[in-house]
């Protein structure tokens, strides 16, 4: 008894001796908040992300000793892909190191509207990359918000560009019927708009069909689409939604290739639990697929060689581990840039959001990364926070994902009067005086 | 020995019936209200220990104080009514849209009659009150079947108002003003030309309305609407034949609860959230008010405040904890934990004591009052 409480008193005194030490040893580090979701509905997709974004970081410290010597310091908090416990997550994580956090990436649009105001305040970026809301492309209302690589709108355009060429013209598309199967979300509605505006363009029928959190429930939707016969059919779902969609499609025997996933419905989690029946489904590529690159090499060599890896080493070079392993890499050259500026120092929020706007990736530069093959050049500007807008699509054989396009460019003459329209009324809402952007350096 | 009424005698009725008739309780609840009033702003705007972020302030205490008041308008519906509802969450978002489409204009379009109803948007305190009282109107509308059904019945009739408010805030886009995302954005929060932007102004904002409500609500409770409410619960064929009537009893219960419940979710939207989908006042929602309400106590004010913390801080300790003291486990491992750990608490405490927080505190207050000889 006396053993036990000896052992408790000195497992006690180590564990408040690590408290106490913790703190102290974090000066000359950049801190990098990680909110991430490895449990609940959305586990499957979230975690191969987050373990990518951790490889990521870890990888920088490991072989390179940080960025220009600054070392990485992260900190995952869980939020379960719910927006009151990523706000928490937010609250709790943005000052802690020495200069707080260099930028967060919400993995989630719902967290992102919640976050929108409060980054600006606190003036620490938040990077969406690949989601978001998608007028926050607009750099002069929007100073905090980066959708890099693409927003719904650029891949609901891509999506819609893609059936065009399926079926021979955009003149084809007339009197066609598409459907949206979204997740009812700000993440699952942000397309809408969009789609609205090229169904008017196109003259094709455009009917959008909400699935409730988290998705299992799709009996309703897929009976409808029975009726409806949509020629096509866009998935907008998230986690257990997308494998029960493709499931449902082979229920009422709605063929597979017709349906084309944004970037958030077409990795291995989603199509791998409906087995024979996912095969044939399409989805959009945010630039990258699966598979290994010259980075991957150095994860394995520099992590899980050493045993540092987050993840099984099978799934390395999965869509979204790699995806992660992307959003981290834009974050690191972020700061990379802004220490040009700014000095070789933990940076603030409001000093890498510098870094990010002025952040240009020529296709050299990604070469040297590793990334060569996995992304297409960058360029931020005050009035393009995107960056880049390129996707191609995939197919699922059945055992894997093969690119079946050519790369599409979004059509920026039809996004950029609905960015400006939307953003626009939100800086009139929130009373934001827009940045003039030929002025900032 | 520090609890003792010896010496404390009351001359006249109006000190023998005050809220509080002994006096350590009055200087308890002035020293929390001093804590609260003037501690908590001075250090947080002076940076002191636990203040020296924002996390407590934003993620702890302002999510706190208006849950704290939702479940106070819970628990007069069902700790003092004996009114099963599981549908706090949509009162809480009518409270929320109410008061964001009042303060942003209302514009109903009525073609056929060749008119329109337009209203310019409202101050936001107005909104906001007024928010409770739209609230009000669906409680009573909602509440109506409460006269014929009781019990786990009731309980499944307000599942209706829930899923009801949902569907329609999610699928109608009046309500939203036709936002693209379906998300909204909180007005700017002018009182009378003070804007309220940083944490602890925020703070201070929701403690006011959060005391003065509490207050009020104690003092109706204590009444003779409070009374009947409490006859009506404790058995309803009783009550009505001493001269209750149930329809004017239950309804006030219904109205006053949802009042409540629609303000804190009109701050909760507003202060706390700040921009918002409909996903934050889900049945996830109702359940936890109602969990706060069963652990915190039936029946009691002060339960409401504990039950709220219970619910709301627990799993956030649970999950910072072992962050803070560096243990090597990963998220996933710690959020499995706090599941297992917080439903363990919840078992072994209503195990323990199945009438919450609130008894356990009056156990603890008689035992005081007689040492040092409790029995």
């Amino acid at each position: 008894m006396a053993s036990i409480a000896r052992n408790v008193l000195m497992l006690a005194a180590a564990l408040a001796g690590a408290a106490l030490s913790a703190p102290a040893a974090a000066q000359n580090e950049q801190f990098i908040p990680i909110l991430s979701y490895r449990t609940g509905p959305y586990a499957v997709n979230g975690a191969p992300y987050a373990n990518g974004v951790v490889d990521y970081y870890n990888l920088i410290n490991e072989r390179d000793g940080g960025i220009n010597g600054i070392k990485i310091l992260i900190e995952e908090c869980e939020t379960g892909y719910a927006t009151d416990k990523g706000v928490e997550c937010y609250e709790r994580l943005k000052s802690k190191g020495p200069t707080g956090a260099a930028f967060i990436n919400p993995l989630s649009t719902g967290i992102t509207f919640a976050l929108t105001e409060k980054t600006a305040t606190d003036k620490i970026p938040i990077i969406t990359m690949g989601y978001g809301r998608a007028d926050s492309k607009n750099g002069a209302v929007f100073a905090y918000n980066f959708p890099l690589l693409g927003t719904y709108w650029s891949a609901a355009d891509i999506a819609i560009q893609y059936v065009a060429k399926e079926l021979g013209g955009f003149d084809k598309l007339k009197g066609r019927k598409i459907s949206l199967l979204y997740h009812d979300s700000p993440y699952g509605k942000e397309p809408i708009p969009m789609l609205q505006v090229l169904a008017q363009k196109y003259g094709f029928d455009f009917t959008p069909i909400p699935v409730t959190h988290p998705g299992v429930e799709q009996k309703s939707q897929w009976l409808a689409i029975r009726q409806n016969r949509p020629d096509y059919v866009l998935v907008w779902g998230w986690g257990v939604m997308n494998s029960t969609a493709i499931n449902e499609a082979a229920a009422v025997a709605y063929p597979r290739d017709k349906m084309i996933g944004v970037w958030w419905s077409g990795a291995e989690p989603d199509v791998t639990p409906a087995g024979d029946q996912a095969a044939g489904y399409k989805s959009l590529m945010l630039q990258h697929g699966a598979g290994k690159f010259l980075v991957h090499a150095d994860i394995e060599k520099y992590l899980y060689a050493k045993g540092k890896g987050s993840t099984e080493p099978g799934k390395i070079g999965e869509i979204l581990y790699n995806r992660g392993m992307t959003n981290a890499m834009l974050g690191v050259e972020a700061i990379r840039k802004a220490q040009e500026k700014f000095g070789k120092k933990p940076l603030t929020g409001e000093q890498v959001r510098w870094g990010l706007e002025n952040l240009i990736l020529t296709a050299d530069r990604i070469k040297e990364l590793g990334f060569e093959g996995m992304l297409k050049p960058v360029s931020i500007s005050c009035s393009d926070h995107e960056g880049a807008r390129y996707g191609r699509v995939q197919q699922w054989d059945g055992k894997g994902w093969k690119v079946i396009s050519d790369w599409y460019t979004a059509d920026e003459s039809l996004i950029e009067p609905l960015v400006a329209d939307v953003s626009a009324k939100y800086a009139a809402e929130k009373k934001i005086q827009p940045r003039d952007c030929a002025k900032e350096t | 020995m520090l609890y003792r009424e010896a010496g404390q005698f009351k001359t006249n009725y109006a000190e023998d019936m005050a809220i509080f008739p002994i006096r350590q309780d009055r200087i308890a609840l002035a020293i929390l209200l001093g804590i609260a009033f003037i501690g908590v702003p001075l250090l947080a705007s002076f940076r002191i220990w636990p203040f020296r972020t924002d996390y407590l302030l934003w993620a702890i205490l302002l999510p706190f104080l208006i849950l704290a008041l939702a479940a106070v308008g819970t628990n007069i519906l069902v700790g003092y009514c004996g009114q099963i509802s599981l549908g706090s969450g949509a009162f809480m978002a009518i409270g929320a849209y109410s008061a964001y489409k009042l303060a942003t204009g209302v514009h109903i379009p009525l073609a056929w009659l060749g008119f329109a109803i337009a209203i310019p948007p409202l101050p936001v305190l107005a909104s906001i009150l007024l928010g409770g009282l739209m609230a009000a109107c669906a409680g009573i509308l909602f509440g109506i079947p409460s006269l014929r059904i009781k019990g786990l019945y009731l309980a499944v009739a307000t599942l209706a108002a829930q899923f009801f408010f949902d569907w329609a805030f999610l699928r109608l886009p009046w309500f939203t003003n036709y936002a693209p995302s379906g998300s909204v954005n909180a007005p700017e929060l002018d009182f009378f030309g003070m804007i309220v932007r940083t944490p602890v102004e925020r703070y201070l904002l929701c403690l006011l309305f959060v005391t003065v409500m509490a207050v009020l609500a104690k003092n109706l409770v204590r009444g003779n609407l409070g009374r009947q409410w409490m006859a009506i619960r404790d058995m309803d064929i009783a009550a009505e034949l001493i001269g209750i009537r149930p329809l004017y009893a239950k309804l006030t219960a219904f109205a006053v609860s949802s009042f409540i419940i629609g303000v804190a979710g009109a701050l909760w939207a507003f202060v706390y959230l700040g921009s918002w989908e409909p996903l934050a006042f889900s049945i996830d929602r109702s359940l936890e008010l109602l969990f706060m309400v069963i652990i915190g106590g039936l029946g009691s004010i002060m339960g409401s405040f504990i039950g709220a913390a219970f619910i709301l801080i627990m799993p956030i300790m649970l999950n910072v904890i072992p962050a803070e003291l560096g243990l090597p486990l990963s998220t996933q491992t710690i959020t499995h934990l706090q599941f297992i750990i917080f439903g363990s608490l919840i078992c072994y405490l209503l195990i323990k004591e199945p009438h919450g927080f609130a008894r356990l505190i009056s156990i603890g207050k008689e035992k005081l009052r007689l040492w040092p000889f409790p029995y």
